[in-house]
């Protein structure tokens, strides 16, 4: 089963439910999109996550009511570094859509989804914690899976890896 | 006042922290604390090529380590764009239900030990120990199977085999009955769970429950069947499905996936394809060591994989599976070399853990130790 090319020109895909809405809403939140291995990933504008979530869980024809999870992955070196990534699931329709926001490596900072879905409140902590991106406006940003001490963030590309910290 | 109850404490199933604000007996506010073993397994999956990772994965959910497996070898071969033959894909699936039904033993019996009725957990156990000893023959290892690989499945299972599973399907039904003669209808179990620890179905979507957990309150969804993977599709059950959303209805709804599940297993075993057990791609997947002793170009796969791996296109992929605690799901990125970029397990105990606060807050302490057993929670999967 050969892999089919990706389609990453925003104008071909404009027909998916979930980009129309984004793009009659406001058409600067959506940077891009991708459809590779019947996956799709949207690109949305840091700025307007948390309102392009809220419009995606409340949307009647596919409501995408349900957060599966908040990540993050490190391009260092290349800019933007970071892309915080959210898998979203709509159970009534059975779909999923992935929302990526692209941050820089100067002040990693984006608004917490915390508001729309209380579930982003550990995941995001996780990103806070292995990639030091940080989530304005969450309730209790604090580190989870390291000790409170810790310093630096280990899943970064240019943490060490060996040798005495 | 406050109270700790963890990381060592015997019904936190781990090393769980809670911190507990208590007035008297009544709980004012509960702070789960996790990270104790916190072991960077996400880190450790970037400096491993794609085959090494997947004894990683085992020791994730040490519970149900083939699904675990699953998940891992499903996302990879999605990003390859591989087709696994069929009779791999069905022993995959006897034996992802088989992993469901010893995690849900051990998750029964310790549950049913918290909240005070003893003999469940050595009923339960007796079971357990029969699927471990099948997990043994087929994988060589108990608990740690990492018999699932990328492109199929590691061996062709022993002879007699799938004799020793049906004989164990045929006989467990009666020994489901047994449990529930002793805890459904049992006043005390029925005292100290229904009611209790109540979530309703916006909060628990809301909060990002999912699972028995999310079922238990009346939300109609399992991956297995909505969106089906690894031959899922030919296989007919139900979904057990319960409203109130207490201790007691995940309790139910677990007790009938038990049922469930051995419907599955027999069904595999009815229908179980023959043909080859590993994909026809011979740089990704390892060859027949009989193919290696008279074979060229076999022994030069074979070296070229164990020595560098083997490139996966450059990618993305989100698989998840409905594992026995909820949607387990791996995001996989590939920047086109031998070793994953970045590996990311969605863990569904984390996500469940979140609804501790909501269940809890104004009830005993004593329904504290029923709502964490109730949630089914692995310390392993939420620290990774």
């Amino acid at each position: 089963m050969p892999l089919a090319p990706a389609i990453t020109d925003l104008e071909q895909l404009k027909e998916h439910p979930a980009i129309a809405r984004l793009r009659a809403w406001n058409s600067a939140a959506v940077e891009g999109a991708k459809f590779d291995r019947e996956e799709m990933s949207i690109f949305i504008e840091r700025s307007s996550i948390r309102e392009a979530c809220a419009l995606l869980r409340d949307d009647p024809g596919c409501p995408f009511n349900y957060l599966s999870d908040v990540t993050c992955v490190d391009w260092y070196p290349s800019e933007p570094r970071f892309e915080v990534i959210y898998h979203l699931l709509s159970i009534a329709k059975k779909e999923r859509v992935r929302l990526k926001v692209r941050l820089g490596n100067d002040s990693p900072a984006l608004e917490s989804v915390t508001a729309v879905w209380p579930s982003a409140n550990y995941f995001e902590r996780e990103v806070f914690d292995l990639f030091g991106i940080r989530f304005t406006r969450h309730p209790y940003l604090r580190r989870i899976q390291m000790p409170e001490n810790w310093e630096g963030h280990p899943l970064r590309k240019d943490y060490p890896v060996e040798g005495y910290r | 006042m406050i109270l700790n109850m963890g990381p060592q404490h015997p019904s936190t199933h781990g090393v769980l922290r809670v911190l507990l604000e208590i007035d008297g007996e009544t709980v004012v506010r509960i702070m789960p604390d996790i990270g104790y073993l916190h072991t960077g397994i996400e880190k450790t999956c970037e400096a491993k090529f794609y085959q090494q990772v997947v004894p990683l994965t085992d020791r994730i959910d040490y519970l149900c380590p083939m699904t675990n497996n699953l998940c891992y070898a499903l996302a990879v071969e999605k990003l390859l764009g591989l087709e696994i033959p069929p009779r791999a894909q069905w022993l995959r699936v006897l034996l992802n239900e088989l992993t469901r039904i010893n995690s849900h033993l051990v998750w029964l019996g310790t549950h049913a030990m918290d909240i005070g009725a003893l003999t469940v957990f050595l009923y339960c156990f007796r079971e357990r120990e029969d699927i471990l000893r099948l997990f043994e023959a087929v994988s060589g290892q108990r608990m740690m199977t990492s018999y699932f690989r990328i492109g199929g499945v590691a061996l062709e299972p022993p002879l007699g085999f799938f004799d020793r599973v049906r004989e164990f399907a045929n006989r467990f039904p009666s020994k489901v009955d047994e449990y529930e003669n002793l805890l459904t209808g049992n006043p005390i179990w029925v005292m100290r769970t229904k009611g209790v620890a109540r979530i309703s179905a916006e909060d628990a979507i809301a909060l990002g429950a999912s699972g028995p957990t999310l079922r238990g309150s009346g939300v109609d969804i399992d991956l297995r069947r909505d969106m089906p993977y690894s031959g899922y599709e030919n296989f007919k059950f139900k979904v057990p499905i319960a409203q109130e959303g207490d201790v007691f209805a995940r309790y139910i709804c677990r007790v009938q996936e038990l049922r469930e599940s051995i419907a599955i297993v027999q069904q595999a075993l009815d229908g179980m394809p023959e043909g080859p057990i590993k994909a026809d791609a011979p740089k990704v997947v390892l060859p027949d060591r009989e193919k290696m002793k008279t074979q060229m170009e076999a022994l030069i796969y074979h070296f070229k994989i164990i020595t560098e791996g083997f490139a996966v296109p450059a990618g993305e992929v989100y698989q998840a599976v409905e594992s026995p605690r909820g949607e387990m799901g791996y995001y996989v990125v590939s920047d086109g070399t031998a070793k994953p970029y970045r590996v990311h397990m969605r863990s569904s105990c984390l996500a469940n853990l979140q609804l501790l606060p909501k269940m809890c807050e104004g009830r005993l302490i004593a329904d504290v130790v029923a709502a964490i057993g109730s949630i089914d929670i692995v310390l392993g999967e939420i620290d990774r």
